[in-house]
């Protein structure tokens, strides 16, 4: 099993710098944005381009958890996943800009079933879709908005997202 | 998990695991849209033996909240007083295709006997078996007493230290077995209060310490009080002289609710019988549990019915992957 390093902490970071200001030229400004993380590691992700919009645009912007476990339609082809809490910052998102933020997209199906989770909490104006790491292999015709890093991958291999908040360290790497 | 039949051999992860899955079920139900797609296409069955009403609904409001089909069967006016037996019934659920069944039955021991015949496929879930078991009202109480404690940092968390008194009927009831493993499963201190002549003889074998005299109970300010309800349709026997003397004895009344500690809270199963074994005054004091019993009952019930039918099931894996 060899994995090879394919983003460093410094590359995260940059990545999630330039996705803030790309967030924030499409949407002209940090107004009624609302950015929902996918559990476990998009909430993560989620938290922290907060905080670098944040500091960008000088102003808070919510940030929220989304959990789609309930929603998917792989679940019978898996072990029994353990749903994960879902946090809607007070607000709400009725009429607002939902950034809805993942770590990988590989087949599009969690964002499907989180485009079917935001349906039953309310009705944005705006839903995109950031996402660190893509890697191509779509099922469904879904595509991100905002893309940290394209990385073209057999469907064989594993892409690991961790993150200092979740497993202690910030890197991305790829195992045959 | 393939069925769920008692709490006697509920691991402390697993119980744990359909709590705080509850928790997750419970948020989605203050939400504008209520109903999940998880389940959908899945059959659950409702198989009654015996009256209940609230059992009935909560399961069936669970089941349809995560867009399951559900088919209600009451065995009155059925083929079963027409004589069908359990395993003729049992295996037409079985050909309508069935993926889950509830099941309440006058019989202890009916639930095992239909997840092990080998009669159905479908996952089994114990409603209440004569004087056996009702594990998913033992879960609610358990679920109901941690949220009340912890609040919204429920998640993860046991019931260590804390101190249950179950009074009432301890005999003849489900309710009060499948507490006793539970909540000491969980860590938490169970004290049962009872007339000798409804204590279970084989209850020196339980994990609980037993008592006669409820005052005694309540003098060292237990965290919650549990109310069982006293169940005339089994009290075939002289277990206690009058009603009154009953309700005298054993019964929480105003003046027993006011001697307990700021933070505890009272508890029923439901129904109750207002004035034997629980006042109005106890039942309708903020301490008083009752109806969030009977809410967190559909999250649990839920949280069940999706970790028996929404993953992939415990007898197919392995097999194509």
């Amino acid at each position: 099993m060899s994995a090879r390093t394919v983003l460093h902490e410094a590359d995260i970071s940059r990545a999630l710098t330039r996705i803030a200001h790309e967030i924030l030229e499409s949407n002209r400004g940090a107004e009624n944005l609302v950015l929902l993380g996918i559990p476990t590691r998009g909430v993560t992700l989620a938290r922290r381009l907060s905080a670098v919009i944040g500091e960008i645009a000088q102003t808070e912007v919510p940030v929220g958890a989304l959990d789609v476990t309930m929603f998917r339609d792989d679940l019978a082809k898996h072990p029994t996943r353990s749903p994960r809490p879902t946090d809607i910052p007070a607000g709400g998102i009725d009429g607002r800009t939902v950034v809805l933020v993942d770590d990988v997209l590989f087949s599009g199906r969690s964002i499907r079933a989180a485009l079917d989770a935001l349906q039953s909490i309310g009705r944005p104006s705006i839903v995109r879709l950031a996402i660190l790491i893509d890697r191509g292999h779509r099922e469904l015709p879904i595509r991100p908005d905002f893309v940290g890093k394209n990385i073209p991958s057999s469907r064989q291999e594993r892409v690991n997202v961790r993150l200092i908040e979740d497993d202690g360290a910030d890197e991305v790497t790829i195992e045959a | 998990m393939r069925h769920l039949l008692d709490t006697r051999t509920l691991d402390r992860e697993t119980a744990l695991r359909i709590l705080d899955v509850a928790e997750d079920m419970s948020d989605t139900q203050s939400r504008e849209v209520k109903k999940l797609p998880t389940l959908r296409g899945k059959t659950v069955v409702n198989l009654f033996f015996e009256d209940s009403t609230r059992t009935r609904i909560s399961f069936e409001a669970a089941a349809k909240r995560l867009s399951a089909d559900v088919i209600n069967f009451a065995a009155k006016g059925s083929s079963v007083s027409k004589g069908e037996s359990l395993k003729d019934t049992a295996q037409t659920l079985q050909a309508m295709g069935a993926d889950a069944v509830v099941i309440r039955h006058p019989a202890s021991g009916a639930p095992q006997t239909l997840a092990t015949s080998g009669w159905i496929s479908a996952g089994v879930v114990n409603a209440g078996d004569g004087t056996h078991e009702h594990p998913t009202q033992a879960l609610l109480d358990a679920f109901t007493i941690r949220k009340r404690r912890f609040g919204a940092d429920s998640r993860g968390r046991d019931l260590s230290g804390v101190r249950v008194v179950i009074v009432g009927d301890v005999l003849h009831s489900r309710v009060a077995r499948s507490n006793v493993w539970l909540l000491s499963t969980l860590g938490a201190d169970v004290t049962l209060v009872s007339p000798p002549t409804l204590v279970p003889q084989n209850v020196s074998l339980w994990p609980a310490k037993v008592v006669y005299d409820l005052d005694q109970a309540l003098a060292e300010g237990p965290d919650a009080v549990m109310m069982l309800r006293i169940q005339l349709e089994r009290m075939n026997a002289a277990y206690f002289p009058t009603e009154r003397e009953y309700s005298r004895r054993w019964g929480l009344d105003a003046r027993r609710v006011a001697s307990l500690p700021d933070g505890s809270i009272v508890m029923h199963p439901g129904p109750m019988n207002r004035g034997l074994e629980i006042s109005s005054e106890a039942a309708d004091s903020p301490r008083s549990t009752v109806l969030e019993q009977v809410t967190n009952g559909v999250s649990i019930r839920m949280a069940v019915l999706y970790l028996l039918l929404a993953g992939e099931r415990d007898d197919e894996r392995g097999g194509d992957q």
